[in-house]
């Protein structure tokens, strides 16, 4: 059974990574867009993001050096990221609901990263694992793990009850809005109980994760533990496949479009990309688009309706 | 959630499978009383104007099952095979807009806003016409956005029975498209929705990207923005119907009046080579409110700006409203606008007080003027702010010394980011400058956004001051709580945009605020011209708005 679960967890965890890249991938090679920039726009400076505004703010904007603050749009992002900003200026009643979700998932996250590093250095720094340091980071692993999933089953139990009860979502409910909190609220829940009666012949979680990285189905896994792990591996194989993956849309829409303002004059490859685009031949139908399958969208473009007889 | 907001949400709740009924009925009818209630004087839902019913005759030809109105007047197909044949077009298109033969220009946004809704309804409560409308379902941002969305995971992804599962089933016939094509026209476009979307989602673009489709593949638009709009512009250069001719004769007699009643004489000049500045106005302004380029002109002339108009093909209107609903009008507009300017050789192109025509050419165009014909554009805004900021002009603000309060046109402000030297300019002359709440990036549009305020067909008007200027209407009537009452103060909503102009005339008028409130409106130049110590005292004219 062990060789299962492993199998199960290692297809898991790349399928995880390979869904999500695709995803971002697919996303990062589509055509450059018309821009669509939303105000405020925080890589402005200070002085402009405080009311929101921009560059077109200065008479002559094209002629003075732009100011882009990286810094500014990066703690904007964290604090989005982190403690779900605009949940919390917007939406304050979900807030209370999705962060803790939120929160629990990211102190998951962190506890596996942890566990991992614990892995790698019980494998090769043996030393290293077995003081002070070695106690301290398992206590970091559990207390994340512990915390983390106690949050997330919480926050997706909050949820569920506002998805079934609240008249402003149920219209909009899918039956996989439902599952999927469900999916998460048994993942979480067979995984903790798992691990709360893993029992005395447990061989520890750091010994777990060694034999995971080395492949050695020797170690004997509790049947609860390994059901919460299949379980947990199908939800992070299903993630990425769902709208949940909003971890890689969310950086195009805040980076691509809500604050991508960069003026084509001042980028040569804005300017190659859009010509190629224009090469692109439009198949729209109605009469005044004058689109043939033939015509490239600069003809096109530059086509009065008018000339040749009324369109309409 | 109030008691009062769950009844009135009750009361008008409409099932996302009810655009598919077929029983020829609107799905929604509003009363007065279901409304957002507005404040003092106005607040009582009993006094409120009635709704016209939608004439008999739109109703034997046209679709109209969709609310109390009908925006697109589309023609009713008289047999099965007919609507069939249209569904199947409503699907061809659909299938483009996720191409990027077709639809490079948003298929990025649009792609992501199907995929990553998590249905939190965030955005709901930043949607003023929801709230208008007494939070009505049909109104609320993500109605429109989730029957798109089920469509494009069922019809464009094929994503089957699984799609079904995770994202919801949808039944697709003519009722529905013909009930989409209505809605994709109760939505300002303003964006303010997109703006709380913790994701990133933006149910704007989903109704501007509808919009498209029925344009670009089914040749169905609002008459007013379309044969009336972008079509009459790439004939004879104008929206207005004006020519080269008529616009040069208008801006003639503009420039008289304007002398005579200034005491400064004034000159527009035209299509002179080399100037520094090209000034576009929306020529709405030159019909509508003469004496805001009137006022431009004078204002650039005794600040001594080197500036010309051009009398090339749409080079003297900066309306482009293909921004609101096709592509190809838009980019075939943009063009215009450029070669107007390459054509003189300005340095750049300054556009007036239009909200619409600042984002279309300044933001949107931008990816489409390439090489040469990406000439600098400017808002009108930051020159004016310039020139009076210089103390070239000698400012008196006692003479404009009553209450003033500012519309931030969401063109300009949310989507281009230009908050500030309107204000500033305003601070500066206005003594009784007051802002709205909320103000600057986080405004609410003024109702006319996307066209409506040009659409009055039918009974529009009404859904259009009832529901969509409903929330900037409160918003006035708060900026003035104390004196709204007094007859002997004029207050001045100043808009600076042609669009926002023209519904605050239009409301103004519906609700009789100029007559009973003295509540007026007009632009930001009128306001520098009537401070100018030059000129002879009273240049605006409250009486003729």
């Amino acid at each position: 059974m062990t060789t299962f679960v492993f199998l199960i967890v290692y297809v898991g965890l790349v399928s995880f990574l390979v869904a999500s890249l695709v995803r971002a991938v697919m996303y990062a090679r589509q055509p450059l867009h018309l821009r669509w920039e939303l105000y405020p726009v925080p890589h402005e400076p200070s002085e402009r993001v405080a009311h929101g505004g921009s560059y077109f703010e200065e008479s002559k904007w094209w002629e003075k050096p732009r100011t882009v603050n990286r810094l500014t749009e990066l703690k904007f992002m964290l604090s989005e990221m982190l403690f779900l900003k605009a949940l919390w200026e917007f939406n304050r009643g979900l807030w209370f609901r999705s962060f803790p979700f939120h929160a629990g998932l990211y102190l998951l996250i962190a506890s596996v990263k942890l566990l991992i590093l614990s892995a790698l250095l019980a494998i090769f720094w043996p030393a290293a694992m077995a003081g002070a340091f070695g106690a301290v980071l398992g206590a970091l692993v559990a207390v994340c793990g512990a915390l983390g999933a106690f949050l997330a089953m919480i926050g997706a139990f909050a949820l569920l009850l506002k998805r079934l009860r609240d008249p402003d979502l149920k219209n909009y409910t899918a039956p996989g809005d439902i599952f999927n909190l469900l999916f998460f609220l048994a993942a979480f829940g067979v995984l903790a109980a798992g691990y709360l009666l893993r029992g005395p012949d447990y061989p520890g979680t750091v010994a777990m994760a060694v034999a995971l990285f080395t492949f050695d189905t020797s170690v004997r896994i509790p049947i609860l533990l390994a059901a919460g792990l299949i379980l947990m591996s199908l939800l992070i194989t299903y993630i990425p496949l769902t709208h949940m993956a909003h971890y890689v849309g969310k950086y195009f829409t805040y980076h691509s479009i809500r604050w991508d303002d960069l003026p084509a004059n001042e980028a040569n490859e804005i300017q190659q990309k859009i010509a190629q685009y224009l090469a692109y031949r439009p198949h729209w139908s109605a009469p005044h688009i004058r689109a043939d399958g033939q015509k490239t969208w600069a003809e096109i473009a530059t086509t009065n309706p008018h000339a040749g007889g009324q369109s309409k | 959630m109030s008691d009062e907001k769950t009844k009135r949400q009750k009361k008008n709740f409409v099932k996302l499978s009810d655009m598919a009924r077929e029983d020829g009925q609107p799905l929604l009818h509003l009363e007065n009383e279901d409304l957002m209630r507005l404040p003092p004087p106005l607040d009582d839902p009993a006094k409120d104007r009635p709704w016209r019913p939608i004439p008999d005759s739109a109703r034997e030809k046209y679709e109209c099952i969709l609310d109390d109105t009908v925006a697109v007047n589309v023609p009713k197909p008289k047999t099965k095979e007919e609507e069939r044949e249209l569904v199947k077009k409503f699907l061809a298109g659909l299938d483009k807009l996720f191409l990027k033969e077709d639809n490079w220009t948003f298929l990025q946004p649009l792609v992501l806003s199907m995929e990553y809704c998590v249905k939190c309804q965030t955005c709901s409560e930043a949607c003023h016409i929801y709230e208008a409308s007494g939070y009505s379902e049909l109104y609320r941002p993500t109605y429109r956005s989730e029957i798109m969305r089920r469509l494009y995971f069922k019809y464009v992804k094929h994503g089957g029975f699984l799609a079904a599962f995770e994202h919801g089933d949808i039944k697709l016939n003519w009722a529905l498209v013909a009930r989409l094509i209505e809605l994709s026209y109760r939505c300002n476009l303003c964006r303010r929705c997109a703006q709380t979307c913790p994701i990133g989602v933006d149910n704007g673009l989903i109704a501007h990207e509808l919009r498209k489709l029925f344009s670009q593949e089914m040749g169905i638009a609002a008459k007013e923005i379309h044969d009336n709009g972008s079509m009459l512009q790439l004939k004879v250069g104008s929206s207005t119907g004006m020519n080269a001719e008529v616009v040069k004769d208008n801006i003639e007699f503009i420039d008289e009046e304007i002398s005579e009643k200034t005491g400064i004489e004034v000159h527009t000049p035209w299509d002179v080579q080399g100037a520094d500045v090209l000034l576009i106005h929306n020529a709405g302004e030159i019909l509508a409110w003469p004496e805001n380029p009137g006022a431009f002109a004078l204002i650039l002339q005794q600040a001594g700006i080197s500036w010309t108009m051009s009398s090339e093909l749409a080079g003297y209107d900066s309306v482009n409203y293909g921004l609101w609903y096709d592509d190809a009008q838009f980019a075939r507009v943009a063009l215009k606008h450029a070669e107007a300017a390459r054509k003189l050789k300005v340095k750049r192109i300054v556009l007036g007080e239009c909200g619409h025509a600042h984002k279309a050419l300044s933001v949107i165009a931008d990816r489409i003027l390439l090489g040469e014909d990406n000439i600098p554009r400017e808002s009108a805004m930051t020159l004016l702010h310039e020139i009076v900021m210089s103390g070239k002009l000698k400012l008196d603000p006692s003479r404009n010394d009553f209450p003033v309060t500012l519309h931030d046109p969401c063109n300009l402000v949310r989507l281009m980011g230009v908050v500030n030297p309107q204000r500033e300019i305003l601070h500066k002359i206005c003594p009784q400058f007051r802002e709205m709440h909320p103000h600057g990036v986080d405004n609410y549009c003024c109702g006319g956004g996307s066209g409506f305020a040009i659409m009055s067909g039918n009974n529009f008007e009404d859904w259009r001051f009832h529901v969509s200027g409903r929330k900037k209407l409160e918003q006035i009537l708060n900026a003035f709580s104390d004196c709204v009452d007094d007859p002997n103060v004029n207050k001045y909503v100043c808009a600076p945009c042609s669009n926002c102009k023209g519904q605050f005339r239009d409301i103004i008028a519906y609700y009789g605020l100029w007559e009973k409130y003295r509540i007026g409106y007009g632009g930001l130049v009128e306001l520098i011209v009537n401070a100018m110590e030059d000129v002879k005292p009273g240049f605006i004219d409250w009486e003729w708005h």
